[in-house]
């Protein structure tokens, strides 16, 4: 019992780390840190690095948010079944 | 009908849908007044988040600002929304999980301590209290403006509004009419949005007209604003002019301020289970996302039409709303050579920071200035960022019950906002401080009848802050996300992923994070604004990013005294087990 609960919290961490580094890559990345030398290309009328700080960076963590719910819910399948915590409050 | 009539008819409506509301769903127990019986559902539930968190500044004042600041606006942008990817994936589940009814509460029971309940306690009423004067203060700039009635009656009416939907009904009241306010909101927002972005560049979606060209040319309405701003003397519109790692340090502070507001986490603790939380932030966020992407589409519109409808124009054929806005004070024009005409351009067109009006009026009938005209540069016209959003539908001409429209809409997500900031108010007085506090024995009954009094009372001091406004206000609203970061996120975060922080640890760690933020805003906003510049700043990081300095101090401390002091009980270590799994 002991060792499916770490393993399940480990797979959990995982996922955190892998999603995470996406997020900070495009906010903190490609919106701030690398945003000028983005600007040298272009979207339509947009500089890249303008329209990643102003419009793709949210994109992203909306996607990064129903992946999230994707993987948890495959990986909640996977150690406890079905049947999800019902609450008991 | 003419704009005023039309704006009363929208309020009146949108306020007569509140209420009944409010009616139809009454919390009968503790359960329905802190966490909406536990029963929202999560699409539900992400609206009122969506709306619950679209505060009078986002819908109001953020685009304006943006307009201003040019890309620099861009942390407003991906720090209020990127704390959603924060809170979806480090605290929002396993806070549900958990089950509880306030933040404090889990604060107390993860670090088994009375004290850290009560230092949660003061953070979240200085967090919460800070933030809902400025609600408070946008009900009453909508009001004067667009109603014509008094600010401080206008302050009153909505008081009056919030005490009848959160008294009666708590958590479960404030949810439902908080899926209407967004409703309300972001048809208000989207609506001239689309209006001008038709009229500006030919495209219906503002998202992608901002970065399209103009209409019956080839040129780029970002390169052509580039052009314009840099030509009157300003940073060219999609450049930076801020550091680097300042942008960085605000960014974050926003990112991770937003993650740790009591007002916006409890909102996970509505949902019937640990999924549905999880789903709720992704919805929270689409909602979110539809106002934040038309936002900085919406500043660039306004900076363009706002230059070009009064640059060079002479003040007594300047726009209608140049002059409304002037008798609200907003605006006010200084002519300094003395022409008759309006020019606009880079610098602070006045010497003190804002207009006093003398009673006369000027040659060409402009309110006359008692300020004395700043010399450095040849601006003549002052200001405020805040109307832009609400002037924006007048300078791009559109229809009167477009802009009785956005006076709703501004209106709603004043209330919004403030509704869920006296809640959590509220409860950690009811449910903290007396229940797991000081009067242990009361029955639930009790404890609803006292959370009522409370949130009463919450309403009645945030009127009076709207009324008499203390004058930073609007400096403090941006600080309490920098407090909320350096003060409960470490501890929440590290509350669920750690097992050896202690009470101890913890204590000291939020301690010293608000102490340090605080002292390091106060030191330059309030005692020593001429030092206010990046030569004095800590590392160049101005005092709205210095949140993310004061979370990684409140870090540090909690990690060092936890090592050197005993480890939780078993009872705890349990429990994040228990917490760590769905």
């Amino acid at each position: 019992m002991q060792s499916k609960k770490d393993s399940y919290w480990k797979e959990n961490i995982r996922i955190l780390i892998f999603l995470l580094s996406i997020w900070f890559l495009v906010s903190f990345g490609f919106g701030i840190l690398l945003s000028d030398w983005l600007d040298q290309f272009q979207i339509g009328g947009f500089k890249l690095g303008f329209w990643f700080a102003q419009q793709g960076s949210i994109y992203v963590f909306i996607i990064l948010i129903f992946i999230y719910i994707h993987l948890m819910n495959k990986l909640d399948k996977k150690y406890f079944g079905e049947k999800n915590s019902e609450d008991k409050n | 009908m003419d704009v005023t009539q039309l704006t009363y008819l929208f309020v009146g409506l949108s306020f007569a849908l509140y209420i009944g509301i409010a009616i139809w769903s009454r919390a009968k127990s503790t359960n329905d007044f802190y966490v909406a019986g536990k029963g929202v559902h999560p699409v539900a539930n992400g609206m009122a988040t969506a709306a619950d968190w679209m505060s009078a500044a986002s819908f109001i004042s953020m685009a304006g600002l943006i307009a201003f600041l040019g890309k620099d606006g861009s942390v407003y942008l991906m720090g209020w929304t990127g704390g959603y990817v924060v809170l979806a994936l480090l605290l929002a589940p396993y806070l549900r999980k958990f089950g509880q009814y306030t933040v404090p509460d889990f604060i107390g029971e993860r670090y088994y301590s009375k004290t850290a309940r009560l230092v949660a306690v003061v953070c979240l009423i200085f967090v919460s209290f800070t933030y809902v004067a400025g609600q408070m203060r946008g009900v009453g700039i909508v009001f004067s403006r667009f109603l014509e009635v008094d600010i401080n009656l206008g302050v009153i009416i909505g008081m009056v509004i919030v005490f009848f939907y959160a008294v009666l009904g708590g958590m479960k009241g404030i949810t439902y009419t908080q899926v209407a306010q967004y409703c309300v909101l972001i048809f208000a927002y989207l609506v001239p949005a689309i209006f001008i972005s038709i009229l500006i560049t030919g495209n219906p979606v503002p998202q992608l007209g901002f970065g399209d060209t103009l209409v019956g040319t080839d040129i780029y309405l970002l390169d052509k604003l580039d052009q314009v701003t840099k030509d009157l003397g300003f940073n060219a519109y999609t450049e930076n002019i801020k550091s680097n790692i300042d942008i960085f340090c605000i960014t974050a502070a926003l990112m991770f301020g937003t993650a740790g507001l009591p007002h916006v986490i409890v909102r996970f603790f509505t949902v019937p289970k640990v999924r549905d939380a999880r789903k709720s932030a992704g919805y929270a966020l689409i909602f979110i996302a539809i106002l934040y992407t038309t936002a900085p589409a919406v500043a660039a519109f306004s900076r363009a039409n706002f230059i070009d409808s009064i640059q060079d124009t002479s003040y007594e054929s300047s726009p209608e709303w140049f002059k409304n806005w002037e008798s609200v004070g907003l605006i006010a024009w200084q002519d300094k050579n003395a022409d008759g005409i309006i020019q606009y351009s880079a610098g602070n067109a006045l010497k003190e920071g804002r207009p006093k009006y003398s009673s006369e009026r000027g040659e060409y009938g402009e309110r006359k200035l008692l300020n004395e005209p700043n010399s450095a540069n040849t601006n003549e016209v002052y200001i405020d960022r805040d109307i832009m959003v609400l002037a924006n539908p007048e300078i791009a001409k559109l229809p009167a019950w477009v802009i009785a429209l956005v006076a709703a809409g501004g209106l709603a997500a004043a209330l919004s906002t403030a509704a869920g900031l006296l809640l959590v108010i509220s409860s950690s007085i009811s449910h903290d401080l007396l229940k797991k506090t000081f009067k242990p024995n009361i029955t639930e009954k009790q404890e609803l009848f006292f959370a009522r009094c409370a949130a009463a009372v919450a309403i009645f001091i945030a009127g009076l802050f709207g009324i008499y406004p203390p004058a930073f206000v609007a400096q403090v609203v941006a600080f309490a996300f920098g407090l909320a970061a350096s003060t409960f996120f470490p501890v929440l975060f590290m509350g669920i992923f750690s097992k050896r922080l202690n009470k101890e640890g913890a204590i000291a760690g939020m301690i010293s994070g608000l102490l340090f933020t605080l002292t390091y805003i106060i030191y330059f906003k309030f005692l020593y604004t001429n030092l206010n510049n990046a030569d004095y700043w800590f590392l160049s990081i101005s005092p709205e990013g210095i949140g993310f300095v004061g979370m990684i101090i409140n870090f540090v401390v909690a990690i060092v005294v936890s090592t050197y002091t005993k480890p939780p009980p078993k009872d705890v270590i349990e429990m994040i087990e228990i917490i760590r799994q769905p």
